[in-house]
């Protein structure tokens, strides 16, 4: 294949990420980061569930009366959404449809956003009502440490897509960036499913222990 | 890519060739000379420590550089030499042995070996700055978090760099194994170094990440004021050991798995037959992978975890020596009846078999969880973990670079200069080790600085240091062999031990894109195959055609160098803030150039079907 068919628009097969060698090494890397990710996360969640409500010689404010579970809930429903979003503009990427791609795409950055600016409020919160910081004790850095590389995650993703989405937007979809645009997806509904363990593990968990 | 036309280019332009390299095969050679070094610079720390160890309360170092030398030793020797003269022998071999031409992600290749590099470079920049770490290669929590100084931060961040190399490494192997194995090579047909670089890479990729985080805790802990692990404050020190066992105890097997493969391409090549039981072989490897990761605790018997858990602890530790067994039982009958050479390689692998069995039996009693409490942290545990790494991976690696070194530049090692290296290392490792075992069970504790005269212990460590120097004889002679290999630089063929899978299908110097055509496998050793029936070579699987290769690039080096610069501002900003201009800078220049090779599209180029034909390389 030349350097001219990877980079043409009108010629893409119906699952242009994986047509390649390179798209399908891209493809199954990513699925094994993803699974190295998970064991990541399993060490933090290990750490967070060990340290949880545990302050030593010092004060703090037990998770209960701690964590308020409307906005947590917000967040939840902000990235949950995000998911479906980018599965919306992967759909469109397999018809070759790059605006609606770039649009749904688009949207999946801002709920995003909205997702970051919540978190932010909410250590924000924490940090100026109850005390409750990094180096306070053993329970404030493990919860810090599990949510804030949850956040860093998505601070990441966004910057990510946003990158690809800029870089691509004049000349369209072809052979070379299909598998970009589609690892940053997968990275993106990786997040996500990390989310969906902190709502439960730490905050739901949090307010009946 | 003749070595003829490297000698022509000037020094600088080689220089830049391998600062900018993807090739796996100039990748092996980086990881070669990164490993090499930092397994010399291991070794002087062991023979600083045995020299300290020579006589009873000997003066020759201090208590505190003595505690650095033996922190340094480990980690060194784990993480900086065994790791990367392993990854030098991957790189090497394994895209050649499943017939591709080149590996899945050429360009993380780069990036897993600089990250290394920077990694290793950054750990032993701390015995020029402020003293290196000095809390043991374990570095267990309190005594890390407490240890004054910037040694501790040299390892958690050094280590931090430097692994995440291991990781792209890691699934680097895994995707070139999965998706680029040449027609007809089956998962069942792939040689056993093939197979056991597999199973290796999938432990690096799910135990890295638990040394990952508690590395991440202890920097936070030392440097940010974090309190992970501390108690005072509602920390858990047990946690660091929880998670750096999860790492540590796959790590084992991430360094032995390998020297396994090593032998098991070793002995069937030098005993002309087939390796025996291949397919209880791979399954022994995959097993042994599998329990290697519900073991961890068994390093923490003394620690309370009660009597339920040592107990499962021990069990599924003691099964280990089933696979294991599997594995030493397969070797032995491929050898029986079998046409044996004796050279270097297979000397090694005679080596080998009683040692690291030696090794994996004093691995049984120490895992009876209730006399470990008696064994633990005693000589006893240094005697053991050093058969099993020395004997078996230190003899893999040197079994390996002996074997494939005509592979990887084109000329034979000296095989009397080998032979008299394995002799003085063999019985030098055994008159160091093997007297460890009883020093320990006479009670004589690990790590200590100094022991008394007059405790049964004098004689015996004399002995060990003794060895010590007989090892390190053995491993002066082994670059000396390799420098006189080098000046005489006589070329051999492409095949010359008469070996049995494809990488000896190649002619020599391996061009730049290994195969011409990609070869037709149509069994297991596919090149003996087509031996024995009379072809010689391999059948090609496509006509001549275009060749597709990765562009080579400088941003590999600048995303690890900007991480180490990182690093060093991370470490010093808890003495002054202005340090964090350095670590932004550093992270800049990290973040800047991943937002580089995002941009630029990097399409490789061609190398066309009539260029392969003028050059002919490839034909034999």
């Amino acid at each position: 294949m030349t350097h001219d068919d990877m980079l043409r628009s009108d010629n893409l097969p119906h699952e242009p990420e994986k047509a390649t060698l390179e798209g399908k090494n891209k493809f199954l890397g990513f699925w094994f980061f993803l699974g190295g990710e998970t064991v990541l996360f399993a060490s933090l969640f290990g750490t967070y569930l060990a340290l949880k409500n545990s302050f030593g010689g010092t004060e703090g404010v037990p998770t209960t009366e701690l964590y308020g579970l409307e906005l947590v809930f917000i967040m939840t429903v902000l990235l949950l959404t995000s998911s479906l979003t980018s599965v919306y503009a992967m759909y469109h990427m397999k018809n070759h449809d790059f605006k609606k791609m770039q649009l749904w795409l688009g949207v999946t950055v801002l709920l995003g956003l909205g997702f970051l600016g919540c978190e932010i409020y909410e250590f924000y919160h924490y940090v100026h009502e109850y005390h409750h910081t990094f180096t306070a004790h053993a329970f404030g850095s493990a919860f810090y440490t599990l949510v804030g590389f949850h956040g860093g995650h998505v601070v990441f993703g966004l910057l990510w897509i946003t990158t690809l989405m800029i870089r691509n937007a004049k000349r369209g979809l072809n052979l070379y960036n299909a598998p970009k645009f589609y690892i940053a997806s997968l990275y993106w509904h990786f997040i996500d499913v990390v989310w969906v363990f902190i709502f439960t593990v730490v905050y739901l968990m949090g307010k009946v222990a | 890519m003749s070595t003829h036309a490297a000698e022509k280019r000037g020094f600088g332009a080689v220089l830049w060739d391998y600062l900018t390299t993807v090739d796996h095969k100039k990748i092996a050679i980086l990881y070669l000379i990164g490993g090499g070094f930092f397994f010399v610079l291991g070794g002087l720390e062991a023979m600083l420590i045995r020299i300290q160890l020579i006589s009873p309360d000997n003066e020759f170092i201090s208590a505190q550089f003595y505690n650095e030398v033996m922190t340094m030793h480990g980690t060194t020797m784990i993480f900086l030499a065994a790791m990367p003269l392993l990854f030098a022998l991957m790189n090497a071999v394994v895209p050649l042995q499943i017939g591709a031409r080149d590996v899945a992600f050429p360009f993380v290749n780069a990036l897993g070996f600089w990250l290394f590099a920077f990694g290793g470079i950054l750990l032993n920049l701390s015995w020029f700055v402020t003293g290196a770490p000095d809390a043991g290669w374990t570095a267990y929590a309190p005594l890390s978090i407490i240890s004054p100084g910037h040694g501790v931060d040299f390892y958690a961040v050094g280590l931090q760099i430097s692994g995440f190399g291991t990781l792209m490494a890691g699934i680097n192997f895994i995707v070139t194994i999965i998706n680029m194995r040449a027609p007809g090579m089956t998962y069942m047909r792939m040689p056993l170094f093939t197979w056991t670089t597999f199973v290796a890479s999938i432990l690096i990729l799910f135990a890295f990440p638990a040394l990952t985080v508690g590395l991440f805790e202890m920097t936070f802990d030392r440097l940010f004021g974090a309190n992970f692990f501390k108690p005072e404050m509602g920390g858990n020190v047990i946690i660091w050991e929880h998670l750096f066992w999860i790492f540590g105890h796959p790590e084992v097997y991430i360094l032995v798995l390998p020297a396994f493969g090593v032998f098991s391409e070793v002995i069937p090549t030098f005993s002309k037959k087939r390796l025996f039981g291949y397919s209880s072989m791979v399954f022994a490897t995959v097993l042994i992978a599998f329990l290697g990761f519900m073991v961890w605790a068994h390093h923490m018997f003394t620690v309370g975890l009660g009597p339920i858990a040592n107990s499962i602890f021990a069990v599924a530790t003691m099964a280990i020596a089933v696979p294991t067994g599997i594995k030493i039982f397969n070797w032995l009958l491929t050898m029986w009846g079998g046409n044996i050479r004796i050279t270097t390689p297979m000397l090694y692998a005679l080596g080998f078999i009683p040692s690291f069995t030696i090794g994996g039996m004093t691995g049984v009693m120490l895992a009876t969880a209730a006399a470990d409490l008696q064994y633990h942290d005693s000589y006893f545990v240094v005697g053991h973990f050093h058969y099993v790494i020395v004997g078996g991976v230190v003899f893999g690696v040197l079994a390996g670079l002996t074997y494939w070194w005509p592979r990887m530049f084109g000329t034979m090692l000296d095989e009397k200069l080998g032979k008299w290296t394995f002799w003085l290392f063999f019985i030098g490792f055994h008159l160091t080790f093997f007297i460890q075992h009883f020093l320990g069970l006479m009670g004589m504790p690990r790590r200590y600085w100094k022991f008394l005269p007059d405790q049964g212990l004098d004689t015996g460590n004399l002995i060990s240091t003794i060895g010590a120097f007989f090892m390190a004889a053995g491993a002066i002679l082994f670059v000396w062999n390799i420098i006189i290999t080098s000046v005489r630089n006589e070329k051999v063929s492409g095949d010359p031990w008469d070996a049995r899978t494809l990488e000896w299908a190649i002619p020599n110097p391996t061009p730049e894109y290994n195969f011409k055509q990609i070869p037709l496998v149509r069994g297991l050793d596919p090149l003996w195959i087509e031996k024995m029936e009379g072809n010689g070579k391999m059948t090609p699987a496509e006509p001549l055609g275009d060749i597709h290769m990765p562009n080579s690039s400088f941003l590999p080096f600048m995303m690890s160098l900007g991480l180490f610069i990182a690093g060093i501002g991370v470490i010093f900003q808890v003495d002054n803030n202005s340090w964090w201009i350095v670590a932004i800078i550093g992270f800049a220049i990290t973040l800047g150039t991943m937002f580089l090779r995002s941009i630029k599209d990097d399409l490789g180029y061609h190398i066309h079907k009539e260029d392969l034909e003028d050059k002919g390389a490839g034909v034999k």
